[in-house]
């Protein structure tokens, strides 16, 4: 029998979103519900002088308007937290409605609530707030300096935090000795997260029982049912249902807690009717935390036959208006601690300062912090080829952790637990053959014309946070377990509930794979349950490319403590020793003896019937796990772009993609593989098109989808993928994660490959995104066009 | 409020509407075909296309009253007689998506292109995609479900086509 894990069955979760029947949070409407709107500042910094809502009120149709002062006066306390805390971090007050000072624009000052969404909308137009506008500083570096505006008390200087990692002496010492230095400034691009679908809640309060239902946009519910009740509404947990829906994507925008899923809640407690809020696209484009914004200065130091003695980086990080959920965690533990790459680097120290300035939140968006960190390392790689004379693919090399020194620690905290780096850049080289290229980019250069471009990220990402009692030593308000149950009907078909939640990742056909591979029994006879905090134990959601490898884990676990359960009683039905009983596809027997075997199924109605069960042994078939991994999981490979550059115009043309990627064993390749193309064109994206453009006056120009280029289809090409399969050491499925490695690799490929198209103009480094412009500036400022 | 006539999905509906309710608030919450989905309203995601007299709309930049006298077909219409249409096959056998918000949309729109061009090449799927958003799988398994299901209904599948 061809074993289901490992294999591309077709997603469960398509008939229904392929038909239209699928049931996204705004796609559900409850008796009596009131829609709400949102007032949102347009200043972004400005003291709020007085709020008239009395015309909105007033308007047929509107049921109410409130403000900041309203959720003060109902003593609920209408913040949201910040889920990560640094040492010395100031954190300042974020109320889901201002009332004194706006600090962002979009930020929520008042809501409207009416009869249906159109009328809710002319009601915020009517909503008028005196704003006495402040001065706007939206630049990381720049918040800090001397004469900035102020945007928080608690803030001197806008810091939030001033953060550390690695050995500061140690790596300042590498520099003198070194035979080469090369420094680059990296501005990594501000991002907007855009899944396609915009935030939504519908909160229903039932007042007889005290309980609050809502349903959103979420990527962990029980979180967000968490924070709701610590922080927001002061609600007691257990009167909270939080409930995820379809879920249209999140990229890391639908982890964080947000006002205005907790302004749709108090709004239904008030007026105790069902309230629906549904963001716009310029709202989603507001509101929805951004990603990146970080200013680096980064220098590396190397020894004459190009092996890296230090690495050193410095960089801003915008943390934006407020402290996001995460915010706090992205600059800091997810990227300097990523910053060895692959490589064996003896001495490495970064400085992270997070800054607070007048836009919007800023906090995780696919990758988030890894390729940031990415980027910096293989800029440099590329940088110090350059400049030895040596190819890039010989100094990456070069400096290669061996495949025999694992587990490998970093000088910056992490331990790799296994790698082997060569397989992945051989065969990556190959697919896109190498040799070959670059005699054709030599033969071109000669010609002129377009030029070739070809660039590689050796990549390196930590996925999984784990295990809770390390991230709790390092500022996680949260533990990075994860639950799963395997409940076992007496029929003998299951049903999973898992603290995952998927919104797009299919976890409904991989996670049923898990167990029916495990208890050896189909897959169609495996249901599963995510996203309800009524229906799961408990969960800490799909982020960070934990569900594989931390809610598969823990499935697997049950599956297994099933299997022991269900051992037992075969045992006693078999009247053998325990030991004696083996379990093999579905069917339980005495070892030499599969004649005489009890399948699953029969074990399952026994169980269940208890007619006959061994001393001791309770009745029912199923377990529950929370699974606590005893490390990160460390996916790589290498990524290499090959492009064409005009220098003409400045345009860029992608040619090919091909990536190389290890994560581990695979559960079902087609799902892997879909990942890694979302990944990839989320990277590419980056690096080409994508950036969140704030004016002077702290004004948002990429508002709109018009302005902010989410790439279309003609702008990709199709991805050339393989992999190498280096199972990961500590979970009991060996494998990895697989969300975000695209993201984080392909960034540093495509600008190496474009930097290096450009090597005959004596171009170093650009900063993403690669515009035509930029490039055609570039090329005509470097004196040899 | 003014009176329309819209035939949807093959069935005629009498509505009294607000003059300025967009197409796409009406089939979802009028009619409660919430398959068509809103992610921009602006015409540039592309999850709310429908076919409307045989041509391809972005119902979210059309009125309602526009759509008076017409013939609509959304996602929930694609399918026939319990079968699905080769491109919701397609794009499930094919794994052309995966949160699913953008491919109902995707779907109307690679509908169209398929009619105007029974046998693309990947660089007219992906022009004819263009007004199309999807963020999560890069399109590269978007292409693939609409050569596939060019060729099942080149290959006379009974259902092919509309």
């Amino acid at each position: 029998m061809a074993r289901v894990f490992g294999s591309s069955i077709k997603r469960r979760e398509d008939p229904s979103l392929i038909t239209g029947a699928g049931q996204y949070t705004d796609d559900l409407k409850l008796p009596n519900m009131a829609y709400a709107a949102i007032v949102r500042s347009p200043h972004a910094h400005a003291r709020i002088r007085s709020i008239d809502t009395s015309k909105a009120t007033a308007l047929d149709g509107v049921t109410a308007v409130f403000t900041g002062e309203d959720i003060k006066k109902s003593g609920t306390p209408g913040v949201v937290p910040v889920g990560w805390l640094l040492p010395d971090m100031k954190i300042p007050p974020h109320p889901v409605l201002a009332s004194e000072t706006v600090r962002y624009v979009g930020d929520a000052v008042a809501v409207v609530l009416a009869e249906d969404r159109y009328r809710a909308q002319d009601a915020v137009d009517l909503v008028e707030v005196d704003y006495d506008p402040l001065a706007v500083v939206t630049n990381p570096a720049k918040t800090v300096e001397e004469g900035a505006p102020q945007l928080h008390a608690e803030a001197a200087n806008n810091i939030a935090f001033d953060w550390e990692l690695g050995d500061k002496t140690k790596t300042d010492e590498a520099f003198p000795k070194a035979a080469h230095v090369l420094k680059v400034n990296i501005r990594n691009n501000r991002l907007i997260p855009q899944a396609i679908e915009p935030r939504a809640a519908l909160a229903s309060y039932d007042d007889s029982k005290g309980q609050l239902t809502v349903w959103m946009t979420s990527q962990n519910p029980h979180i967000h049912r968490l924070l709701m009740s610590l922080a927001s509404l002061g609600l007691p947990e257990h009167k909270i249902r939080v409930i995820a829906p379809e879920v249209g994507g999140g990229f890391g925008s639908k982890i964080h807690h947000y006002p205005d899923e907790v302004i749709a809640c108090w709004c239904s407690m008030q007026l105790h009717r069902p309230v629906k809020w549904t963001a716009t696209r310029t709202e989603a484009n507001l509101t929805d935390t951004h990603g990146r914004d970080h200013v680096t200065e980064a220098e590396m130091a190397l020894d004459e036959n190009g092996r890296i003695l230090g690495l050193r980086v410095k960089t801003y990080a915008n943390m934006g208006a407020y402290l996001s959920t995460f915010g706090p965690l992205v600059p800091t533990y997810l990227h300097g601690t990523l910053l060895s790459g692959e490589y064996d680097i003896p001495a490495i120290y970064c400085n992270v300062i997070g800054t607070f300035t007048n836009t919007t939140p800023v906090d995780t968006v696919r990758g988030a912090g890894r390729p940031e960190a990415t980027f910096i390392i293989e800029r440099l790689m590329d940088l110090a080829a350059e400049e030895l004379g040596l190819d890039p693919v010989e100094i990456r090399r070069r400096n290669f952790i061996s495949p025999d020194a694992f587990p490998y620690q970093t000088q910056v905290a992490l331990q790799y637990d296994s790698g082997n780096y060569g397989p992945a850049l051989d065969r990556a080289l190959e697919m896109v053959n190498y040799k070959n290229l670059r005699a054709e980019q030599e033969r071109r250069r000669g010609e002129g014309g377009k030029l070739l471009g070809v660039g590689l990220s050796t990549y390196i990402e930590a996925c999984g946070l784990a295990p809770s009692a390390v991230v709790g030593s390092l500022g996680a308000q949260a533990g990075q377990w994860e639950s799963g149950e395997v409940r076992v009907h007496p029929t003998g078909t299951v049903t999973v509930y898992t603290g995952s939640s998927a919104h797009g990742q299919g976890h409904h056909t991989t996670f049923a794979q898990i167990v029916a591979d495990r208890l050896g029994i189909d897959a169609d006879n495996v249901e599963v349950i995510h996203g309800d905090t009524d229906q799961v134990p408990f969960g800490w959601g799909t982020y960070g490319s934990r569900s594989a490898a931390v809610g598969g884990s823990a499935i697997a676990v049950s599956a297994d403590k099933v299997i022991e359960k269900g051992r037992q009683i075969a045992a006693h039905l078999l009247e053998a020793s325990e030991e004696d009983v083996v379990f093999e596809e579905g069917k339980f027997f005495v070892r030499g003896a599969p004649d005489k075997s009890q399948t699953l199924n029969d074990i399952a109605l026994q169980a269940h019937l208890a007619h006959n069960l061994p001393p001791g042994v309770e009745p029912g078939l199923s377990a529950t796990s929370f699974y606590d991994p005893a490390n990160f999981t460390f996916p790589f490979g290498t990524h290499i772009a090959v492009l064409e550059v005009d220098p003409e115009t400045g345009e860029v043309k992608l040619l090919r993609y091909v990536a190389v990627d290890d994560v581990g064993n695979v559960i079902n390749p087609m799902i892997v593989d879909g990942q890694i193309h979302g990944g990839i064109a989320h990277g590419i994206a980056q690096a080409l098109w994508e950036e969140a453009i704030y004016d002077g006056n702290g004004q948002l120009l990429t508002g709109e989808l018009l302005d902010y280029a989410v790439p279309k289809p003609h702008m990709l090409v199709s991805f050339e993928l393989d992999r190498t399969v280096t199972p990961c050491p500590h979970n009991p499925l060996g494998v990895k994660g697989v969300g975000e490695t695209g993201t984080i690799a392909s960034p540093a490929a495509v600008v190496n490959a474009v930097v290096d198209a450009l090597k005959s103009y004596g171009i170093k480094h650009l900063d993403m995104p690669l515009t035509p412009e930029k490039i055609w500036r570039a090329i005509h400022q470097s004196g040899r066009s | 409020m003014t009176h329309i006539s819209v035939e949807v999905n093959g069935k005629t509906y009498e509505r009294d509407v607000d003059p300025r309710l967009l197409l796409v608030h009406f089939l979802r919450e009028e009619l409660e075909l919430t398959g068509t989905n809103i992610g921009c309203e602006t015409s540039l995601c592309g999850a709310c296309t429908i076919h409307m007299d045989g041509k391809t709309v972005k119902s979210c930049t059309q009125l309602a009253v526009q759509a008076d006298g017409s013939s609509i077909t959304t996602i929930e219409g694609l399918s026939t007689d319990g079968k699905l249409h080769p491109l919701q096959e397609a794009f499930w056998e094919k794994h052309g998506l995966q949160c699913g918000y953008c491919t109902p949309g995707m779907i109307m729109a690679a509908c169209g292109l398929l009619e105007d061009n029974p046998d693309p090449s990947e660089q007219q799927i992906r022009h004819g995609l263009k007004g199309n958003l999807c963020r999560c799988t890069g399109y590269h398994n978007i292409v693939k479900a609409v050569q596939y299901a060019a060729e099942l209904m080149r290959a006379g599948n009974p259902e092919g086509g509309k």
